[in-house]
């Protein structure tokens, strides 16, 4: 019962608070929005000099994702790419030699420019004799853009990022403000102002990784394949272990600002073995860190589900994880709070 | 060696933080029944004392006993109001709504939580302000909202750490009363106080200097054993200062 006044309180003071209930739910949609307009946005369209080719090649060059301009000797393709009116140059020596020479400074570009001289000069020089493969998909399709792959990882990240920061923040202020020690005078006991916490919290991230996840899929489409449902499941418990390891760090920061120091040190860097980097090519020296990372599961279960369309067999030992994590940092909450009442 | 009718009983009660030794060799002997006030200047040593004897903190050494058994336990804590010398309140909720809540943390539910909040708002005279937001609250509104939390669960003992501070000369004459009330139907009060007039009111007094318990007695005892006046004389001797 007294865990349910405690639970029944935090949920008080957090729709008192309009503003961090803002935060908590509009926060994670705009910075969603915004890479799904920064990530789909339309394909580059490189500008490409074309220099000393004959007319009759020039002709059959599909140039609709380009823009082609033509050149008739090396030196003003040049002068042209150092001014940065073309991202490069290609140049015909003869039938068979070519060279490519590119501006170079953005990766993105460069390979932008590449794709389009490949693909334009591929179709010219094998003309019908070359070989048509057909590409099929194991998982994906070749629609799938970078914020279907990054979208599952980004979606974990920001339930992870904002719960984290309100629990502790909200800890904080318990403690800051004499209530925690109010708290400790009563018969409550520390498990309970622990579970209390969670359960609190936990209902209303609930109804946060829902709406956040269902604007993320139905609203900006992103890739999702497998059931909904377990995508709840998944950001419902790592927003768990946000939640429990926000309350744990808070107890070594004595103010918000402390509590928010932390942020580069134990939430920015879960980012970099989430999936977002190819974690084969991390260096060793820091590879191995990955498995403690909550998000590292969070991200890989999401991507199973919502990229391969997996079902409960495949996702479960990393929810059985995730939950693990939370448990030991509901346990090393209760040692924490040791610090304030002794029994 | 306990006395029978002590309810709370400190024995050789040291403290230390870090190096800087709080409280040194406490003992002391409450009654059952009794109003006790600690008297001592800023840094004395007071709250901490009493916030042993809530439960919320243990000696370096020595022990303190609360109805015969030793602190802390949950069960003993149940048998105490505590009132904090910072206000500690939900500012976002209302009056009401912090009520409600430690009213359950004690176990209270349903009409006599209902019946209970309003006797402890009445007492306080914050009635007609029970719905407000408490950060809508004045700072002498907020205390007495925090000693109306302390009294909801009809505690046998009241720890109360300088409650009167901030609140105006009648309304102290009120909570006064109702201490005195609370009192007459066996409620064992210690507070805390740099109000002298307040002192007055205690059936004993303890004044405690640097960590120590320097004496202890009625007010009426005191003055006459320093030859003073006034309990603030008394104190001054006490203290060391030569008048
Ligand atoms: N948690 C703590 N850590 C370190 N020192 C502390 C701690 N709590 C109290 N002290 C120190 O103990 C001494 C006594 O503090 P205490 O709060 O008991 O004084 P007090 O008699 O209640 O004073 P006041 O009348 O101003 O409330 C002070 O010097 C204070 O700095
Ligand atoms: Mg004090």
């Amino acid at each position: 019962m007294r865990v349910i006044a405690l639970t029944k309180r935090i949920l008080q003071q957090l729709i008192r608070d309009k503003r961090t209930l803002g935060l908590l739910i509009f926060a994670p949609i705009l910075v969603l929005t915004m890479l799904h307009l920064v990530f789909n946005g339309d394909d580059y369209v490189p500008k490409v000099g074309l220099v000393e080719i004959p007319e009759a090649i020039v002709d059959q060059i599909d140039t609709t994702d380009a823009e082609v301009t033509i050149y008739t000797n090396e030196n003003d393709a040049q002068q042209a790419v150092h001014s940065e009116e073309i991202d490069g140059y290609i140049l015909l020596d003869d039938a068979t030699t070519s060279a490519v020479f590119l501006e170079g400074s953005d990766p993105s570009v460069n390979s932008a420019t590449l794709r389009w001289i490949q693909s334009a000069f591929s179709s010219l020089q094998q003309g019908e004799s070359a070989a048509q493969f057909e590409i099929d998909y194991l998982y994906g399709s070749s629609d799938m853009g970078p914020f279907d792959y990054f979208g599952p990882v980004l979606l974990g990240f920001f339930v992870f990022f904002f719960v984290f920061i309100i629990a502790g923040v909200s800890f904080i202020r318990e403690r800051t403000t004499g209530t925690l020690e109010r708290l400790l005078s009563t018969p409550l006991r520390k498990w309970e102002i622990v579970t209390g916490y969670v359960l609190g919290f936990g209902i209303f991230t609930i109804i946060q990784s829902t709406i956040i996840a269902w604007y993320a899929i139905y609203v900006l489409n992103m890739m999702m394949v497998g059931a909904f449902i377990y995508v709840l499941l998944i950001t419902l418990s790592l927003a768990l272990t946000a939640l429990t390891l926000g309350i744990l760090i808070s107890s070594f920061a004595n103010n918000e600002l402390q509590m928010i120091q932390f942020i580069p040190i134990v939430v920015i860097p879960q980012i970099f073995f989430s999936g977002l980097f190819n974690l084969e090519t991390i260096s060793d020296w820091l590879s191995w860190v990955g498995p403690f990372t909550p998000l590292y599961y969070a991200a890989d279960a999401l991507r199973d589900v919502m990229v391969r369309g997996h079902g409960f067999g495949e996702i479960f030992v990393n929810l059985i994880i995730l939950f693990g994590f939370s448990l030991l940092f509901m346990l090393l909450n209760g040692l924490a709070l040791r610090k304030y009442r002794k029994i | 060696m306990r006395n029978q009718n002590s309810c709370i009983s400190i024995q050789h009660v040291f403290k230390q933080f870090g190096k800087h030794e709080v409280l040194k060799d406490i003992n002391l002997e409450i009654e059952e029944g009794e109003i006790f006030g600690l008297l001592g200047p800023s840094g004395a040593g007071k709250s901490t004392l009493i916030k042993e004897l809530a439960g919320l903190d243990v000696p370096t050494s020595g022990e303190n006993y609360i109805f015969g058994e030793r602190m802390p336990t949950l069960k003993l804590m149940e048998r105490i109001g505590y009132m904090a010398q910072a206000d500690a309140l939900y500012e976002e909720l209302s009056a009401n709504e912090n009520l409600q809540f430690f009213a359950s943390l004690y176990g209270l539910k349903g009409k006599k939580k209902k019946e209970r909040i309003n006797e402890v708002m009445q007492l306080v005279d914050l009635s007609d302000h029970l719905n407000k937001p408490v950060s809508n609250y004045s700072g002498g509104m907020k205390r007495r909202l925090s000693l109306a939390i302390a009294l909801l669960h009809e505690p046998e003992m009241l720890i109360l750490d300088e409650p009167t501070v901030g609140i105006d000369p009648v309304l102290r004459k009120s909570i006064w009363d109702a201490f005195y009330d609370l009192n007459r139907k066996g409620t064992t009060i210690i507070v805390t106080t740099h109000v002298m007039d307040e002192a007055e009111k205690c059936d004993r007094l303890g004044l405690m200097r640097d960590g120590e318990l320097i004496a202890v007695g009625t007010a009426e005892a005191l003055r006459n054993e320093t030859n003073s006046d006034t309990i603030e004389q008394a104190f001054l001797v006490y203290g060391g200062a030569t008048s």
